[in-house]
Order: structure tokens, then sequence, then C-alpha cells
């Protein structure tokens, strides 16, 4: 029988920890498929952040790096920075890359640090119960917003991409979602593209992906894909807000 | 040559070719030294936007398998805390420099010792341990990198070198020994499995009490054994002492002084010097209290008292342990000190 789909050479065979509907998941399949068809999986070295997907160094088959609560970019760093040749990757969740880590995702960033990030943005911490995360949008209930985000007193949302889209070290930065089929195939090109700009030298990339926490928003999964739409999709808008990879600009030596 | 430019050059030649920093006063000089020096030799210098990133490069570096470094000072130290946790907890090499400085806060730039219960009792959350040396000359800071280099990569653990702003910035002749780096092989390293082995995972998490209990468990037989092995000291003019004055790093220096005009005034004075403040080293102490000459210690600190403890411990209420301090960046005299050998009563 001909094989037609399988499970990513790049995920090991570990059974994932995460909640029913959350797509953390699909994501990581998304990241595995791109290492294994890019054929880079054996010299990429992944690195997990605090969060919901601390653990995600049990489910990519590739070298692994734990990181401290914010800081996976600045590992990423030292790791690319040891041995420039390997496909050095983090995947972040929105309150480790957009509140504790926002130094080290400016200044990796800002750096044109030839390194991929993975953002996960699901608008609130999910491993500690689901408080208010720096994505958290106005009006969005959680843990620690009980009457919803007052932005007079809990501020506004951070916009990831389009914030570092304004740096000149980025080469590309852009926004995805795992809400539908044809979202996720974007977003597996967009990942894929990301990985390609790393290993073309070309600075520093990051993929947004806008995603579903089910558990921590009080919906089905299914809900919490529409909420998805209704809610995340009008404040953060899928697309590409920038990329230098077709104007062939060079990372710095 | 200047104390942080020769530890800076010190550490390029025990193949160390990643540092990462960040700017503070008064150890500048070794950022300056390697953003010089690095660009030309095919290394890493990396001007990093906090303390935190700049102990996470290392991290990063480290779990890469190369020889990785940062330098700082006591407020940048109390940052990089976190990241020597996770490098403890992860079984990562790699040299942290401090160049310390008056505290507490951002207490002040000028020299001092006030570190020392940081750097061996309490340097990050958790249990564990760095190596931590404590030269006292600009030469010894030298011959101090490549062995703690060596040792954090043979017992996988962070070392440090305590230092102080007075070592940093003092000037003395050095010579570079012609000794090449011998980096050991690291199999745990994340560099790439490269489809030969499977994947390797650094990591300072876990979850179930009993495997983390196991794990810091297995890392404290390895500092049971850097404890017997690898603790060193000096002792200067101990046999006859009756008083043993304990000092480290520059203090030590300063000590020799105040032992030397004592001895020039009929005062059988001696000095302990621990070169290692963790390990503490525990013999040249132990000898000392067996030795039925010694009447009494003496520990003598840029700090309100912090070894002090430590030579407490080892003596066990078998001889009164006495103390000499000054603090906030001031450096104490060697008059200073022989007025407290004499006030001791050692002056019989």
């Amino acid at each position: 029988m001909a094989i037609v789909y399988q499970k990513p050479k790049a995920l090991t065979d570990a059974t994932m920890h995460y909640c029913p509907g959350c797509t953390h998941g699909i994501i990581h399949k998304l990241v595995a498929e791109a290492l294994t068809e890019l054929n880079v999986e054996d010299h990429a070295v992944g690195v997990c952040p605090v969060g919901c997907s601390v653990m995600a160094y049990n489910y990519f088959t590739c070298d692994m790096v734990e990181a401290p609560h914010g800081r996976a970019p600045a590992v990423a760093t030292g790791l690319k920075r040891a041995i420039p040749s390997n496909v050095v990757f983090t995947y972040q969740g929105d309150g480790d890359l957009a509140a504790i880590g926002t130094a080290e995702t400016v200044h990796s960033a800002t750096r044109g640090e030839n390194i991929t990030i993975i953002f996960v943005n699901n608008a609130i911490y999910g491993m500690t119960g689901g408080q208010m995360a720096p994505t958290t949008l106005p009006g969005q209930v959680t843990q620690t917003t009980p009457y919803g985000r007052d932005t007079n007193t809990a501020g506004y949302p951070v916009r990831v991409c389009e914030m570092l889209s304004t740096l000149d070290g980025v080469a590309y930065a852009t926004r995805v979602s795992v809400d539908s089929v044809p979202n996720i195939k974007k977003a597996k090109e967009a990942i894929k593209k990301a990985f390609q700009t790393q290993i073309e030298g070309k600075g520093f990339s990051i993929v947004e992906v806008l995603s579903a926490c089910p558990t921590n928003w009080g919906l089905t999964p299914v809900e919490a894909l529409q909420w998805l739409r209704d809610n995340m999709m009008p404040y953060y808008p899928l697309g590409v807000y920038k990329d230098k990879t077709a104007e062939g600009v060079k990372h710095h030596d | 040559m200047k104390g942080n430019e020769a530890l800076a050059e010190a550490a390029i030649r025990a193949g160390c070719r990643h540092f990462f920093g960040y700017p503070i006063t008064p150890q500048t000089e070794v950022s300056a030294y390697m953003s010089k020096k690095m660009p030309k030799i095919g290394g890493t210098f990396l001007q990093a936007e906090s303390e935190l990133a700049a102990i996470n490069m290392v991290l990063g570096a480290a779990s890469a398998g190369v020889r990785a470094m940062t330098s700082s000072s006591s407020p940048g130290i109390s940052l990089k805390s976190e990241g020597i946790s996770y490098i403890a907890g992860s079984d990562l090499p790699c040299l942290i420099l401090n160049v310390m400085r008056g505290g507490p806060g951002l207490g002040g730039i000028q020299p001092s010792q006030a570190d020392y219960w940081q750097a061996t009792h309490a340097m990050g959350h958790g249990d564990l341990h760095v190596l931590a040396f404590a030269p006292s000359t600009v030469q010894e800071m030298v011959d101090t990198v490549m062995t703690a280099f060596d040792l954090a990569d043979k017992y996988r653990m962070p070392a440090m070198i305590l230092a102080d702003g007075l070592l940093g910035q003092m000037m003395e002749p050095v010579s570079f020994p012609e000794v090449e780096p011998h980096p050991i092989e690291k199999p745990w390293a994340a560099c790439g499995h490269g489809g030969k082995r499977p994947h390797n995972i650094i990591n300072s998490l876990y979850l179930q009490p009993e495997e983390l209990e196991q794990k810091v468990r297995e890392r404290f037989e390895r500092y049971e054994l850097v404890k017997a092995n690898e603790a060193r000291e000096e002792e200067y003019l101990t046999d006859d002492a009756e008083i043993v004055v304990v000092a480290y790093g520059a203090t030590a220096r300063i000590a020799k002084s105040a032992i030397n005009a004592a001895r020039a005034e009929g005062i059988k004075a001696g000095l302990i010097r621990p070169i290692t403040v963790w390990p503490f080293p525990q013999k040249g102490i132990e000898k000392a209290c067996q030795n039925p000459s010694v009447q009494k210690f003496l520990a003598v600190e840029m700090s309100m008292g912090q070894m002090v403890d430590d030579v407490r411990l080892v003596v066990n209420g078998r001889k009164p342990v006495d103390f000499y301090g000054r603090t906030g960046g001031i450096i104490p005299s060697p008059a200073e000190i022989l007025a407290k050998i004499k006030s001791m009563g050692g002056a019989q």
C-alpha cells in the first residue's frame, strides 16, 4: 500500500501533553515537516521556552535546549554564534516572547541574529492557568482580568510582527494562523520560508502563529477556532510584515 | 599589563572564542579587550542588551560545546544569577568573571569582597555550587583562567573568578605560559546530532520530584569530588605563627605586608590564603588548629565579614576567630591590619 501521509521524521514518538483542541500539536508538526523537508534536522538545534511548550524538547528529534523564561533568543544567539552552520530556532509563547523576553526578542531581531523564531500567540498564559498575556485582547476575560482587560489600567496588546518589522535586522516577519486547513497550509509555507531565510544567511526571521487555547479560553475546540477568527484576526491581521529575502540582503559577518 | 586585560588575553589563550558581555565598571577593560581581539581570531565578541541576555548567550554557546565566558561586576552578577542557576542545573561548563565592587544595590565602584556569600553559598536559586577562584595577583589571575576552564569542563559546572576592582585595575608584569588549551570531548552537547546519535537535550526541568532529587544528588556527588580534589590554598609563615590571618584575593597581599611588618616587630603572625573559595580549603586551617603555637585566627576581608563564617566552620570553636574588615570600597591598609594584630595580644 502506498504511503500518502505520515508523521514527519523530525517528530519523536512521544505522546504530547497538550490539551484537547490545543493547536501546539499542529504547529509542532509544521515545524517538524519544515525541518524534514529542508533536510536540516540533523544539524538543527531547537530552544524551548517556559510555558506550555516547555517540554517541546521531548517532541523534536533534533538537539534541544531548554531556556530560562523569555531568554530563548539569547540562548539561540549563543548556539548560533558557536556553530553558525547549524539551523537554530526558538519556539516561544506570547508571555515568554512579548513580556518577560521582550528585550531578548527585540535585540536579537535588531542584531539581525540569523535565527528563526516560531512565536505562538494564543492571547493568554496557558501553563499557569490562564492569566492576562501581553497579547490578551482589550476586554478579554482571563484569570487576572476577571472584568475583561481594561486598557486604562492594563494597557494594550502588543502587535509583535508590526513592532519588529520596523527593525533593520529583521529579514522576514509574518503572521499566520492555524484555524483552518488553508491557513495551516499557508503557515507551513511561512515556517519553511523562515528556515530558508536562515539557511541562506539573510538574518532574523519570525513566524507569528495565531493559536487557540480552548482550555483557558473556556471554549470547545471548535468554538475556540471561531473565537480566534472573530476576535484575534481583526486585532492581529494575517500577512507578511517584512520580507527582505527577495532583495538579496546579506547578513552581517 | 592591566589585570582585566591580562585576564581577557588568558581566556583567549585558554581557547575561549565566545565572549558575551554588558558594560559595567570596574570590569570594562575585559569587554574592550575582547572586542578588539575576537574579530581578528575568528571569535565572537557580543555586547548583549543586558546581563540576563549575556549569561543566556553563554548558556547557549556552552550548550553547543564551546568554551564561553562572560564578565561583570557585582550588580551585574546578581542579574546573571538566574542564568547561572540554569547553567548549573543543566550541567554546563562556562567561565564567569566577577570584578567585585561595593554593594548592596548600586553600591559604589571601588574594590570590594562583599559578594563572597553570593559566590560561595547563593549563586542562584536551588541546590548548586560554582567553582570559585580568588586569585591575588594579576599573574595568578592569568594562571587561573586555564585551570578554571579545564575544571569547569571536567566537572560540568560553571566556574567563577572572584576578583575585585583592585586586581582588575592593577597593572603588573605578567607572563603567559606556553600551554595549549586541551578541550575535552563533550558528547552531551547540543551541536546537531548529524544523524549519528539520538538527540541531546540540555535541560534543568524535572517535574517528578524523585527524578529531580536524583539529578541533584548526582551533581552533589560531583561536588564532593571537587571538594576532595580541587581546594587550593597558600600558606605563609604559619609553622611557628601565633596569630594566623586568613585572607583571600587582593586583601591577602595587604595582609602579607602587615604580617611582614608584625614579624619585624617580633610578632609571630602567618597567613592562610584560600585560592579557591568554593571549595573552601580546610587543610591549612585544620593544621593550624592542631598547631600548639597558634593562639588565634584573624579573618580580614573587604566586607563586613563573610568568609569568616567559613573559617569559623572549620575552626569549630577550637580557637578564637577574630575579624577585621573595611567595606563600601575602602581598602584596608597594612597599618590597620597590623594594629588589629597587635590588639589581639600578639605584641608579647
